[in-house]
């Protein structure tokens, strides 16, 4: 946001925050030692407002749970803004001064009643308004999120709603005040700064700018090409059309992660080739034309990786891996070689050098700071700098350092997929405490708390469906239909189900789940599709 | 967005350097300890104090990451003024304190409690207090021979007041076969001095979770989960944090556990190595202790700020997917 893509906090001010926003994020599982920092954060008196249609063991912490309708949160942050701007809360001082787009703002969230808004989100609207009054009247206050605000076709627009409540009440820019999305893997943050991005270099640096696509070139002396590249979404589109006839795949799953499964197999099936370059013969794998084992990252191979407040820390290797098996770096230089170009052997040091000479913003972090253990949190301009524990504080500045930030009027836009008699119930999807993702690396160790794949769904369901927990069920949306056992569960309200995706080798949620993404961050809507739910017995 | 001048320019740097706001620094506080002067800063412990002048002090129940619980009583100092020795892991420092750390009353009485915990608990796997034990010159044998060990579960159902005295003749233990009830955890509280460590992690110093807590009274005083079920019917969600803080080995991982009744725990054949979690994107180091290539137990450094050497289940046992299975 703002020109710098990471959340604007370090973990200690979670601690010394005054009013936490969880919107969207079970962190209690899903980041459990980030919930440490957010417990510690209650143990020192921040009040926590839980934002989730589930009743989720994060919430179950939170002065106040916000169960909205999947998709509403727009609605929710919209109100917040409009009962903020209209009991006088907002901050006019730090609005003149570091932003613009005030006034149009303002206008697109009049319609933003509490009244619609208790109807529309079915939070109630006295706690809306105590959510925003509180918010807006904290001396500090952090926004912290994750992909029940991202896994959406919206999803832009969702954050988008965010930032403009830090910018209406001036909660940025200032220690225990910001925004963060928490990361859901150790590198997320790092492969986007390192340029994994359709549209960045490096260090966020644009590819269409031309002197920093000059940069580059002179430095690996080669032609870039100036313009941005295809998000995940634009290149399943590309692969539908034709047009995207190869893909190489380096540790993902997409066969498995991606929404409609069957549209994702279809579409990877028609491609002329396809590499996948992971730990294991995953699904993906079984469809590729080659295969090539990649040692595990985390603990077989040596560098870098970056956390959710920014932190560039360094991963070792701790394990010889099993024979075969190449180092990520190996693979990609002895390609290299193989297509003319020799890179020399690869040393994740070396890189990482190349990496600080081009990106300013790591310019300061050798890998002899970083052998101490704590990391280093970017932006750290030089050797001496300690890199930035919160960002934007630019924006208190007088006179104002660099330009206003921008109020985005974002407007409310439901769930693609809307309930109808024949598919009466919103399923959402999301993860559990002991498992990780489509369980590839998960699915071998011994838990105790794992009781394998289930339909969530309310008492009032259960009961209105006539069905009992642990009876198979057929589950039932436009796109397909699977079989699982139901789970009754109090976290849920009527009309609301819920389904994890960790155990597709035996219940494939993914058959379920709609693939419309986000154009702009090529997300698809994993939080949001219709089913109806069928008893198999009579 | 995307028409921002910012979209495209990395907007500039703060002329100042964030930082956490300064709290105002008291002046440091002087104390002597066994003639000693020694400045600390305010706040500080009599334990810090001591440490700061490489003073001998032994603790069991203290922990850097935990709120001290003062239930050991090993790390007791006398102190110019006060009737009772007084635990100097949680007594806060005040002006012109006088201590002493060495005198008879004070290594009489460190002496004793670790006389009577050599006594009634197997200490094999804490090598620490066993030092500690040797260096205050105990002699747990002149209570008798150790009793014989409970049978499984018998002194999770003592009730007070459902005593036989005892003769006098046999050091009473707590010893007991270890609880196997998962495949994660294993409890063997043969090995269990009751210092709350584990409790204190699992409830508001860390966890926040509450599956354990202190049951019973006085020799009959054991840790618990609720109604003394088994862990995977208890609130436990395995994050391991308990097993980090206990001293004695009386909690250990399952890995560790049967290596060691195998008989092929070896550390002189370990590496520890620090890398980071993977499952999330919190940034949590690892400990990995490797021995013949093989992850045997995962840590994380009580220093290290993110996780103050906690963990959850995922970053402390989901590595069975990169363990090299010989062929």
């Amino acid at each position: 946001m703002f020109g710098a893509g990471g959340g604007t906090n370090s973990y200690e001010e979670i601690e010394n925050t005054n009013v936490i926003l969880l919107w969207g994020s079970n962190a209690r599982e899903t980041h459990p030692i980030f919930f440490h920092h957010i417990l510690k954060g209650i143990h020192n008196g921040a009040k926590l407002f839980a934002i989730d249609p589930r009743r989720t063991s994060s919430a179950r912490w939170a002065d106040s749970w916000l169960g909205l309708d999947v998709g509403t949160d727009i609605v929710v942050s919209n109100a917040m803004a409009r009962e903020i701007i209209a009991s006088g809360l907002h901050n006019p001082d730090f609005i003149r001064h570091a932003t613009q787009g005030f006034e149009a703002y303002a206008r697109s969230v009049e319609p933003f009643t509490l009244d619609f808004a208790e109807r529309e989100s079915g939070v109630p609207k006295e706690t809306l308004r105590e959510m925003a009054h509180t918010y807006a009247q904290a001396d500090r206050a952090i926004i912290c999120w994750t992909l029940g605000i991202t896994e959406h076709h919206n999803a832009v627009d969702n954050v988008q709603s965010l930032i403009n409540l830090a910018l209406l009440t001036g909660h940025i820019g200032k220690y225990g005040s910001g925004l963060n999305p928490l990361r859901g893997q150790n590198n997320v943050q790092g492969g986007g700064d390192m340029g994994a991005l359709p549209d960045r270099l490096p260090g966020f640096q644009h590819i269409e700018v031309d002197a920093f696509r000059e940069k580059f070139n002179r430095k690996w002396n080669t032609t870039l090409p100036p313009k941005k590249g295809l998000n995940l979404t634009e290149m399943f589109h590309a692969m539908e059309n034709g047009s995207l006839k190869a893909l190489y795949v380096i540790g993902e799953n997409p066969l498995q992660s991606e929404a409609d499964r069957k549209h994702a197999e279809k579409v990877l099936r028609g491609l002329d080739f396809l590499v996948v370059q992971d730990m294991f013969l995953t699904a993906t794998g079984e469809l590729a034309d080659v295969v090539l084992p990649a040692a595990a990252g985390w603990c077989e191979s040596e560098g870098t990786v970056t956390n959710s407040e920014r932190r560039v820390q360094r991963v070792r290797q701790a394990l010889v891996p099993p024979k075969g098996a190449k180092d990520d770096l190996e693979i990609l230089f002895e390609l290299a070689r193989r297509l003319g170009h020799d890179w020399g052997k690869p040393h994740a040091r070396e890189i990482w050098e190349e990496l600080r000479s081009l990106s300013p913003v790591h310019a300061g972090i050798s890998y002899e700071r970083l052998a101490s253990g704590k990391g280093i949190q970017w932006p750290c301009w030089d050797d001496s700098h300690p890199g930035e524990m919160f960002l934007h504080g630019r924006l208190w500045e007088k006179p104002r350092n660099g330009p206003p930030v921008a109020f985005t009027p974002v407007a409310h836009d439901p769930p693609v997929e809307r309930l109808c008699p024949e598919f009466p119930i919103r399923l959402t999807t999301g993860r559990r405490l002991d498992d990780y993702n489509t369980g590839v690396q998960t699915s071998g160790y011994s838990s105790p708390l794992r009781r394998g794949e289930t339909l969530d769904l309310s008492p009032e369901d259960a009961q209105k469906l006539g069905v009992f927990p642990g009876e198979i069920v057929l589950v039932v949306s436009r796109r397909g239909a699977i079989q699982a056992p139901v789970r009754v569960t109090e976290s849920l309200r009527q009309g609301l189900a819920f389904m994890t995706f960790h155990f597709q080798d035996n219940i494939n949620t993914n058959i379920l789940t709609i693939d419309e993404t986000d154009p702009r961050s090529g997300t698809a809507e994993f939080k949001a599709c219709a089913i109806r739910v069928e008893r198999l017995v009579a | 967005m995307s028409d921002s001048s910012y979209w495209f320019q990395p907007p500039p740097r703060p002329s100042l350097i964030p930082m956490r706001p300064q709290t105002p620094i008291s002046p440091p506080v002087e104390v002597s300890i066994d003639g000693e002067k020694v400045s600390v800063p305010a706040g500080s412990t009599i334990l810090d104090a001591c440490k700061k002048i490489g003073r001998d002090t032994p603790t069991i129940c203290y922990h850097d990451t935990l709120e001290p619980v003062n239930v050991c009583r090993v790390c007791v100092v006398e102190v110019e003024g006060s009737r009772i020795l007084v635990p100097s892991c949680s007594r806060k420092v005040e002006p012109e304190m006088v201590i002493q750390t060495a005198s008879d009353r004070v290594r009489h009485s460190r002496k004793m409690v670790l006389e009577f915990l050599q006594s009634s608990v197997d200490l094999s796997t804490a090598p620490q207090i066993l030092d500690q034990a040797r260096r205050y010159q105990t002699n747990p044998a002149r209570y008798g021979d150790p009793s014989p060990p409970a049978i499984q579960n018998e002194r999770d159902h003592h009730h007070a007041g459902h005593h036989e005295i005892p003769s006098g003749e046999m050091a009473q233990t707590v010893a007991q076969p270890p609880k196997v009830d998962n495949n994660l955890y294993v409890r063997d509280y043969a090995k269990c001095l009751l210092c709350y460590k584990c409790v204190e992690a699992c409830g508001t110093d860390a966890q926040n979770t509450f599956a354990i807590a202190v049951a019973g009274r006085g020799f009959d005083g054991r840790i618990s989960t609720e109604y003394n079920k088994p862990l995977p019917d208890s609130a436990c969600v395995y994050c391991g944090n308990c097993i980090a803080v206990c001293p004695t080995g009386a909690l250990s991982f399952k890995s560790e556990f049967d290596m060691r009744q195998a008989g092929t725990w070896d550390e002189s054949l370990q590496t520890q190595t620090d890398t980071i979690c993977s499952y999330c994107g919190v940034g949590c180091t690892l400990t990995l202790h490797v021995q013949e290539n093989k992850i045997v137990k995962v840590t994380s450094p009580f220093e290290q700020e993110i996780t103050e050497g906690n963990l959850c289940i995922k970053g402390r046992f989901g590595y069975s997917h990169v363990q090299n299975i010989e062929e």
